[in-house]
């Protein structure tokens, strides 16, 4: 029967070779390299689970009253779209298990890139030939950053409508067009017009998971192409030779294992873990927030900033250049993201090695970059915490307004303290790993002389 | 004869060559050898079935009406089958598959001879332009100014070029103000230490210019030249953030504690804190500009009503926020 299977689809593909080379394409072994795998099934999952929303998602934003299920709400002036959401949630069979799963789904397929992000850049795998692999994940990231967005914002609930006028005020904030451009989204000024949620539907469910999909598909060819990376385990591996497990029968059920797993755990959070119960924020207006909002994990560093920032709006005369949002919106994560995607070039103009790596450093292995990284994640992470800053005070008593002036200024202090400690660390593992090299060939030598 | 014989004796050869050849055992093994693990197998088949039945209740789970707790239920019988699953694929990969640990070169780093080549054909394919440069320059610009009238289109999504409805709010003098469910605001009434959100009579309530925040303070703190504008000390700002466009819906007075030295309306999104009584300034947080101020007066029957248009633009700022004001 395998004969026949493999006879039939070589005679019309002629895809044999291709098949067999691919069945026994070695994967170097290291559980960080699974980090990867996990956003793409995160991916997989957001597809098939977003795909079932779209059956009862209604795009409008026409206004009903609501007379449903949920009796806090009843009687509510809302737009159909957050009805929709409703509806799914308590009157659909399986519903809010989809929509939840959907949910958990995406914020750990951004963690799941957010740390594979780190593992390829603290183990230097972004380098030759791999950097337009590297740069094209970056690309996946920024997307699925908005598509998270785009999709709690479609619900149309209080905490969307939030988010949506803080994504406007951002847009409004970019100098010299920010205004132009934000009323060209928005379809006009704040709320926007009818057709915004359209707008932000297709985009949602068709454009950004076809602009991931694609950029998925070259990133993956690219690493099959040029083979994984490994780290120096002993000494078959080399620059010229990979070591691994072979697709088939070794890897594939590993890998489908984890595919599985991924999915299991993210039903069972779907279905046991509440996650943004759009119902209790009830529906936005114009006029209405509510304290203690907050974003979706991914989306904490920005607002961190956005608070952060002191009172400045940049202006000449009366015509305003900057307005402040642009600090902590654009600007801010422009800077970060900046730095990432043109790191590999960076370090390749500074340091002058243009060449191939197939071998991984481990992170002490370049104590430059491990601080430079750290001070950054260091940065970031402050900012996020600093998000959560309103959090604090309410569990904890801490006055909001004094954690901010502590944030000012440790957000510029950690980044530097955190990376000469990383630096120092790495150093003396480095050397630690030297005496002990010595020490191990002065054995060796003081045998050979015994002997 | 002799060449019969030969053919003879070589055909045999080779038919009893070919045969043996055809009846050849085992052929050489791709994947490593490993011997059989029967427990696996058992730990397996228990793994499957327990898939089975996971799915099965998930099915059955499903088919039910009135089930308290449905969606919980229903994820742990999904996420319990998936998760079964995976252990199923964990064992096959540990115990019932071999773990071959293979080597094999890198792929090829590049291949110039074919890089020459590629450039070779593009070079001699464009041997019979003689003005290449020319032509280049020609055909980008044109191509890119088909790509820009392809662009343009997309304008229609909105106003580019007109931001004049930025300014506008439905605000102007003699309008009333109304609460939530329409009822007019009778000046007596407002409280100090209260929070009032106010909308204008028979305006959409969703324009961003809308929303007003309505609070009372002693009419001797606030600040002049404001004074005239808060009869009774009653005080209206823009309930939209001059920062983010969120509502700003926490009013901070010595009401609630920790109490804090006086009065400010607090935005929820970003902390931006605004003075009701100095002209809505911005005393904490990112907010770059004050939160425009609605000038108010009590007409006969003792309604609030708008005395004129906001002190400034309403809501989040952007590059003209402060060269133009308010309007109708």
């Amino acid at each position: 029967m395998i004969r026949a299977a493999v006879r039939f689809i070589d005679q019309r593909s002629g895809t044999a070779p291709f098949i067999k080379k691919t069945l026994r394409y070695i994967f170097p072994d290291h559980w960080s390299f699974l980090l990867g795998e996990v956003a793409l099934y995160c991916f997989m999952l957001l597809v098939a689970t977003g795909v079932y929303l779209t059956f009862f998602f209604d795009d409008s934003v026409s206004q009903t009253t609501y007379h449903g299920p949920y009796k806090p709400l009843d009687g509510a002036t809302m737009s159909h779209a957050y009805q929709s959401v409703l509806h799914i949630s308590f009157s659909t069979k399986a519903g809010l298990l989809m929509r939840q799963t959907h949910h958990w789904a995406a914020n750990v397929f951004v963690a799941a890139i957010a740390l594979h992000l780190l593992r390829v850049f603290f183990t230097g795998a972004f380098r030759k030939p791999r950097d337009l692999t590297y740069l094209i994940g970056i690309g996946m990231l920024t997307l699925a950053l908005l598509e998270g967005y785009l999709g709690y914002s479609l619900a149309d609930d209080l905490l969307s409508g939030m988010g949506l006028a803080i994504g406007y005020s951002v847009a409004m904030s970019i100098p010299f067009v920010g205004a132009n451009f934000a009323t060209l989204i928005w379809g006009g000024p704040f709320p926007g017009s009818s057709s915004f949620w359209p707008r932000m539907f297709i985009a949602h469910v068709l454009i950004f998971p076809i602009l991931i999909a694609l950029l998925l598909t070259i990133h993956l060819v690219l690493v099959a192409s040029r083979h994984h990376t490994q780290f120096k385990a002993s000494k078959r591996e080399t620059e010229r030779q990979v070591v691994g497990v072979p697709a088939f029968p070794g890897q594939a059920p590993r890998s489908l294992g984890l595919m599985f797993a991924v999915f299991g755990v993210l039903f069972l959070l779907g279905g046991l873990v509440q996650i943004n119960p759009i119902w209790l924020w009830g529906p936005y207006h114009v006029g209405d927030a509510t304290n203690g909002a907050q974003p979706d994990w991914y989306l904490g560093w920005l607002i961190g900033a956005l608070r952060l920032v002191p009172s400045w709006d940049f202006t000449v005369g009366s015509y305003t250049v900057v307005p402040n949002p642009f600090w902590g919106g654009v600007l801010f994560p422009t800077i970060v993201f900046g730095i990432v995607a043109l790191w590999p070039f960076l370090e390749r103009r500074v340091t002058g090695d243009v060449a191939f790596h197939n071998l991984l450093d481990r992170p002490r292995d370049n104590p430059w970059r491990t601080a430079l990284g750290m001070a950054l994640l260091t940065w970031v992470f402050l900012t996020f915490m600093a998000g959560s800053a309103d959090r604090v005070d309410v569990l904890f008593g801490i006055p909001y307004s004094r954690q901010i002036w502590i944030y000012r200024v440790i957000v510029w202090v950690g980044p530097l303290v955190v990376g000469a400690i990383a630096k120092r660390v790495c150093e003396e593992l480095l050397r630690g790993e030297q005496a002990h090299a010595v020490r191990r060939a002065a054995i060796a030598e003081a045998r050979l002389i015994e002997r | 004869m002799t060449k019969l014989k030969d053919w003879l004796v070589a055909g045999g050869v080779l038919l009893v060559g070919r045969r043996r050849r055809e009846r050849r055992p085992e052929r050489q093994r791709i994947v490593a050898a490993g011997a059989p693990n029967r427990r696996a197998e058992n730990v397996l088949l228990l793994l499957f079935f327990g898939v089975t039945l996971a799915a099965a209740a998930f099915i059955a789970v499903y088919a039910l009406d009135r089930l308290s707790n449905q969606t919980q239920w229903l994820g742990l019988a999904l996420g319990g089958s998936f998760c079964l699953l995976a252990a199923a694929c964990f064992v096959i990969a540990k115990h019932l598959v071999v773990s071959e640990e293979l080597a094999e070169p890198y792929p090829e780093r590049e291949s110039p001879a074919a890089q020459g080549e590629v450039e070779q054909i593009v070079h001699e394919s464009g041997s019979r332009f003689t003005r290449k440069r020319l032509v280049t320059l020609a055909g980008s610009g044109a191509l890119g100014a088909l790509g820009l009238a392809a662009l343009v289109p997309a304008a229609s999504l909105g106003p580019v070029l007109d931001t004049d409805s930025l300014y506008t709010t439905p605000w102007r003098k003699g309008r009333r103000l109304v609460d939530e469910a329409g009822k007019p605001f009778v000046a007596g009434d407002v409280r100090e230490q209260t929070f009032y959100t106010a909308y204008p009579e028979g305006g959409d309530r969703e324009l961003i210019g809308a929303p007003l925040v309505v609070v009372r303070l002693p009419l001797e703190e606030i600040t002049e030249p404001r004074r005239s504008w808060a009869p009774h000390g009653i005080v209206a700002y823009s309930k939209i953030c001059t920062h983010a466009g969120c509502a700003i819906a926490l009013y901070r007075t010595p009401t609630f504690a920790p109490t804090q030295p006086r009065p400010a309306l607090v935005c929820p999104c970003h902390y931006s804190t605004f003075d009701p009584a100095d002209a809505g300034k911005v005393i904490f947080g990112p907010a770059g500009r004050a939160l425009p101020q609605l000038p108010l007066l009590v007409d006969r029957e003792g309604e609030l009503r708008a005395a004129g248009n906001f002190s400034g633009p309403v809501g989040p700022s952007w590059w003209g926020v402060r060269m133009g004001k308010a309007r109708s």
